[in-house]
């Protein structure tokens, strides 16, 4: 009899204990561990997608304010050294859809984070030199940085695996020697 | 249906129509193309000039040297990988079906990229040659 309740007690802890698990993990986008600082939401807007991600992954605009993008978009014909430009209803298409989810738009948790260390004047074209992306890098050495296997800062998806789901969290984060 | 499933279901539909409009063109019908507005015939396209020019090195902006091979690659049956490190799919139909089925996008591409290695646009002719090479690599 003893028996039977034992067993019954193991099923029941592990049953509870790989549902937490299964909840716990990040499941791409949705606001989860972390304080959903870390897992971007799920965005879905095909211009954005198919164009930002020809050349690097398509960067959550909640990782910059809505001035920096109103930038970064007017001069896409010199993308940091490259030509990017695109037709210009594309153009507006993304850049609308950027300011809705940039880091200042309201009701926008990442970006609260992001811009608390933002100089609102000085509008960074670049995600890598905010305060905010520095400071969550600083313990990354830079001989880690200039490794082949990562190339470039603005590769998030040489540590952060799942970088084009939006998942940022420390846990998805693996180091390439 | 929930509208969320609906609105999926209208973005697959949208996106195979899209690949249907997409597959409208072909390497030849492209070449053909570049052939009437460099107004010659298509004997007139060189897949050897072609390889050449994917090779030559030219200044960019930067002054480094750049050349179509930078970011494709040695081989256009191989994958590239962008400045950022993304991997750039193989130029060469051979290895990727895909290419040069798009009008659009093959003119977006090449007046982007002959822009940043050449600091011009790129001519019909080059065009032309360019797409000869590529669709004979194997």
């Amino acid at each position: 009899m003893s028996n039977y309740l034992y067993r019954g007690i193991g099923v029941v802890a592990t049953v509870t204990a790989l549902s937490l698990l299964a909840f716990s993990l990040p499941s791409g986008g949705e606001a989860r561990g972390d304080n959903g600082d870390h897992l971007m939401p799920r965005l879905d807007h095909p211009a954005w997608q198919q164009e930002c991600s020809s050349c690097h992954i398509a960067y959550p605009p909640s990782m910059l304010p809505q001035a920096s993008w109103r930038r970064l978009m007017s001069g896409l014909d010199n993308h940091f050294g490259d030509d990017a430009s695109i037709d210009p209803a594309t153009q507006a298409d993304i850049l609308k859809f950027l300011e809705t989810h940039a880091a200042d738009a309201a009701g926008n948790r990442m970006g609260r984070r992001a811009m608390k260390r933002a100089d609102p004047k000085m509008p960074p074209l670049r995600i890598t030199e905010t305060r905010w992306f520095v400071h969550e890098h600083d313990e990354i050495p830079q001989a880690t940085w200039a490794r082949k296997s990562v190339g470039s800062a603005a590769n998030c998806a040489a540590c952060h695996r799942d970088a084009e789901r939006g998942v940022f969290d420390d846990d998805s984060v693996r180091i390439p020697k | 249906m929930s509208r969320r499933k609906f609105r999926a279901g209208l973005a697959a539909l949208g996106m195979a129509a899209a690949g249907l409009a997409a597959a409208a063109e072909s390497p030849s019908s492209l070449m053909a193309h570049y052939v009437q507005i460099a107004g010659v015939p298509v004997s007139a396209l060189s897949a050897a000039r072609g390889a050449t020019f994917y090779r030559a090195e030219h200044p960019g902006r930067d002054g480094s040297k750049q050349s179509c091979a930078t970011c494709h690659g040695a081989s256009p049956t191989q994958t590239g990988k962008t400045r950022v490190g993304k991997a750039i799919e193989p130029l060469a139909p051979a290895a990727n079906p895909q290419r040069f089925t798009d009008a659009a996008k093959v003119e977006k591409w090449f007046r982007r990229n002959c822009k940043d290695v050449l600091q011009r646009e790129c001519t019909a002719q080059e065009k032309g040659d360019f797409i000869a090479w590529l669709s004979q690599a194997k």
